[in-house]
């Protein structure tokens, strides 16, 4: 597989990953401030912290208010990681790479963005939030789907399953990463009702709700939902389990040396952490998160030098 | 209820399905019966099932425009041209002849130069061609072929002659158009396909991967085939990925290739560099390597000329095979099949006058009126004047051209393209047309393509059919009439 190749359906899936994880983020946020009226400073302007861009979000909008993050998050052609622009890449991406893929994966990435597009002229109206959140949803695991049930266990999918591995443990992080700001009790014993709500919404935006309860068989409780969140096995959102899918991924490949060496060190560390330590301290927290976040930096350098940019470097490994 | 109304339907020219009187010819009498059958409903229903299809499919051609780069939908009529199985056999012989007898040509002009001894061929035009690649004299590509992959455009006027317009042969487009046309067609029409009598046309990819891996250098080994395409911001870019797609090839750009100290050709791969074989590019040939041409080019390869010429790769087509693809060119070729081949072209050539010679430049110039004035290597349907059409102030534009620079130019009398029958928005409209079949040369065999892209000028009484100049395109049915 060409290199080039390999990089356009890595981001391709980067971004497909990204546009579902913001959908679904806004539509769990959007139910939670539906049972809590009058609360805005837990709720929208949250989301644009998670994104990191809010430098962006105030350069356009004067208010961090419903409207505002939604449009921002959902349509903004300005803003990268809307879910229009994500889509937009995506497709842009897939566009350069169509011949290595099966047909209806590209018909299905160009129809979703023209769906979405289809709402710049109107915008999303409050009641239809809903439909178009799930419709986002439901189209990006149509093409995970297709994925999954057409394209060859070869280099392309490979490649998609990186990319989306990747983004998706980086998209955990985040959401685990502000929303514990502000909602780790500083005292363990110091929960109310309002915030364990909050913190199901976390477990709901990653779809984690049922899978949490069988595993834990307690109520939903801030310190295990971070460390399900962190460190659960077999939970597919998990962190570890994004990790650990990496370095299986990896092994699969020729040349996976550095990105496996960085993924494994990662998921190695995460599993040895002490979660209830993490747990209790939000500080610690975003401290690891941090720690985290770097190492899916290093990761995506390492899968750029060895895969991408790395075969610039006149060093003539024949292929087969 | 029916909707189509045929006693209003007038062409002023041969009509491709419908004879004079109003009624089909019998090549088109299944199409037109069951078009009588649907009402105005079901025809905006089956242009819906067109549109949807075409957005779904993503098929899209680029144009150019001054708000940049657009991404259009690919316009299509679902109304199919026809041409009876019998006439389009004589077609195919026909440009098979002219192809052989081109790639004869070019691979003389960088050899011997017989033709221009023999003065059959002005050594003038040759001289002053800009498509002649003096970096490609004494190379000579796989069993002599040039021009591997040919679309020829075809034309009929008033009285039902099919002429050769021109002929591609550096990098022609469209032949994926024509694939999807066909994918398009049989979903709106699908009751017609079960008769059996409209032929396949979807060979093509199977034959153009044949072709290009008959070029290998390295034969019997399985061939590394790749399609160079500039980037997906190219026009054809479409097409290039479909090609590669439809072969199961990879599809390389510029900076995907590097060429060894070996003078081999490599593409950069997760797995480390791969040894490539046969390239078609779609790419010009001053773009393809920056050390031989163009050196500001960003689409090339550095010593691709090199490996091309020591024989390290196949180049499809070859640098250089354009000198054959030039409107003034054009004008010899039934002389050119007649040196080499020594037969007479079995389609005729449109009557052409060569402004570089004297008494034809005076009457071109004396009829500009009358006349569509050709510039030798513009293609696209650019840089042209369509007589009839112009303003006294082009016209008069174009003779200062042409006398400064008669050797560019050549002139053809208008032909009234035929017809046929196209949904507008004032229901069903005579439409001209004209066809772009695609030849395929090995040097063992040659194969032409079932019918070809049929390209129509939306716009009533317009004879430019380009799509980036307003027009559309059909799906093009030859039709078995059980007649020789």
């Amino acid at each position: 597989m060409l290199s080039r190749v390999a990089e356009n359906l890595y981001w391709m899936s980067r971004y497909l990953e990204r546009a579902e994880d913001t959908a679904r983020l806004l539509r769990v946020t959007r139910h939670l401030m539906l049972d809590y009226p009058g609360t805005p400073t837990l709720g929208w302007s949250s989301l644009v912290t998670i994104t990191g861009a809010e430098a962006q979000f105030e350069e356009s909008y004067p208010h961090q208010d419903e409207a505002s993050v939604l449009a921002f998050l959902c349509l903004d052609r300005n803003y990268g990681g809307s879910i229009l622009s994500s889509l937009g890449a995506a497709r842009e991406n897939m566009r350069t790479t169509r011949e290595v893929m099966p047909r209806e994966i590209w018909e299905e990435i160009n129809q979703l963005y023209l769906t979405v597009s289809n709402y710049l002229a109107s915008g999303i109206a409050q009641r239809r939030l809903d439909d178009f959140l799930r419709m986002v949803i439901r189209g990006c695991q149509t093409i995970v789907g297709l994925i999954e049930g057409s394209l060859s266990h070869g280099p392309a999918r490979r490649f998609c399953d990186i990319g989306r591995s990747l983004e998706r443990a980086d998209m955990t992080t985040r959401i685990l990463d502000v929303r514990s700001a502000n909602l780790l009790p500083r005292t363990p014993e110091d929960l109310t009702p309002f915030e364990n709500l909050q913190w199901m919404s976390v477990l709901k935006s990653l779809s984690a709700h049922q899978m949490y309860r069988q595993r834990t068989r307690s109520r939903v409780r801030g310190p295990e939902v971070a460390r399900f969140v962190l460190q659960d096995q077999d939970f597919p959102r998990s962190i570890y389990r994004c990790l650990d899918d990496l370095c299986r991924i990896f092994q699969k490949l020729s040349r996976h040396g550095q990105a496996l060496s960085g993924a494994a060190t990662l998921r190695d560390a995460l599993h040895s952490a002490d979660g209830n330590q993490l747990a209790s301290s939000p500080d610690e927290l975003n401290g690891f998160i941090d720690r985290l976040q770097i190492g899916f930096g290093e990761i995506h350098q390492a899968i750029a030098a060895t895969w991408f940019a790395g075969v610039d470097s006149p060093a003539p490994v024949l292929a087969q | 209820m029916t909707s189509i109304d045929w006693s209003h339907y007038r062409s002023t020219s041969y009509d491709e399905l419908m004879a004079k009187g109003g009624v089909p010819h019998r090549h088109a009498a299944d199409l037109v019966q069951h078009l009588d059958a649907l009402s105005d409903e079901d025809i905006a229903e089956l242009k819906t099932t067109a549109d949807v299809a075409i957005q779904v499919m993503g098929i899209t051609f680029t144009v150019y425009s001054d708000a940049g780069m657009i991404d259009r939908a690919w316009p299509f009529d679902i109304i199919p041209r026809i041409i009876p199985a019998n006439e389009w056999r004589r077609a195919e012989a026909g440009l098979a002849q002219r192809v052989r007898a081109l790639n004869l040509f070019i691979d003389d002009l960088y050899h011997e130069q017989r033709i221009v001894k023999d003065g059959v061929f002005p050594a003038e035009l040759l001289s002053e061609s800009v498509n002649f690649r003096p970096q490609c004299v004494g190379i000579s590509p796989p069993k002599g072929i040039w021009a591997h992959i040919c679309g020829s455009d075809l034309v009929r006027d008033k009285d039902g002659t099919l002429y050769v317009l021109e002929d591609n042969l550096r990098i022609p487009s469209g032949v994926s158009y024509m694939l999807e046309n066909r994918n398009v067609s049989k979903r709106v029409l699908p009751e017609l396909f079960e008769t059996g009598r409209i032929l396949p046309v979807d060979d093509y990819p199977a034959q153009l991967y044949d072709m290009l891996a008959s070029m290998s250098p390295r034969q019997g080994v399985e061939p590394r085939i790749v399609v160079m395409t500039p980037g997906i911001y190219n026009s054809a870019y479409f097409e290039h990925a479909f090609l590669a797609q439809q072969m199961g090839v990879e599809l390389v750009e510029g900076s995907d290739l590097i060429v060894g100290t070996d003078d081999q050709v490599y593409m950069r791969t997760i797995d480390g560099l791969a040894q490539v074989d046969v390239i078609y590019r779609r790419v010009d040939d001053l773009f393809i390597d920056p050390e031989a041409f163009n050196p500001d080019s960003m689409l090339g390869v550095s010593g691709l000329m090199r490996a091309w010429r020591n024989g390290r790769v196949a180049l499809c087509n070859a640098p250089g095979a354009g000198v054959a693809d030039d409107k003034v060119v054009y004008a010899f070729v039934p002389k050119i099949i007649r040196y080499y081949l020594g037969e007479d072209a079995l389609i005729p050539n449109v009557p052409s006058y060569l402004c570089m010679v004297e008494k034809e430049r005076e009457y071109v110039l004396a009829n500009l009126d009358k006349l569509v004035v050709k510039p030798a290597n513009e293609s696209g349907g650019y840089g042209m004047l369509v007589g009839p059409h112009a303003t006294p102030a082009q016209r008069k534009e174009f003779a200062e051209l042409i006398r400064a620079n008669p050797r560019n130019y050549m002139a053809q009398p208008t032909l009234t393209l035929s017809t046929t029958p196209t949904l507008s928005e004032e229901g069903l409209g005579a439409r001209h047309v004209d066809l772009r079949p695609f030849i395929l040369s090995s040097g063992d065999s040659t194969y032409v393509t079932t019918g070809g892209l049929t390209r129509v000028a939306l716009v009533k009484g317009s004879l430019v059919v380009n799509s980036s100049q307003g027009g559309g395109s059909k799906d093009t049915w030859i039709v078995e009439t059980g007649e020789d």
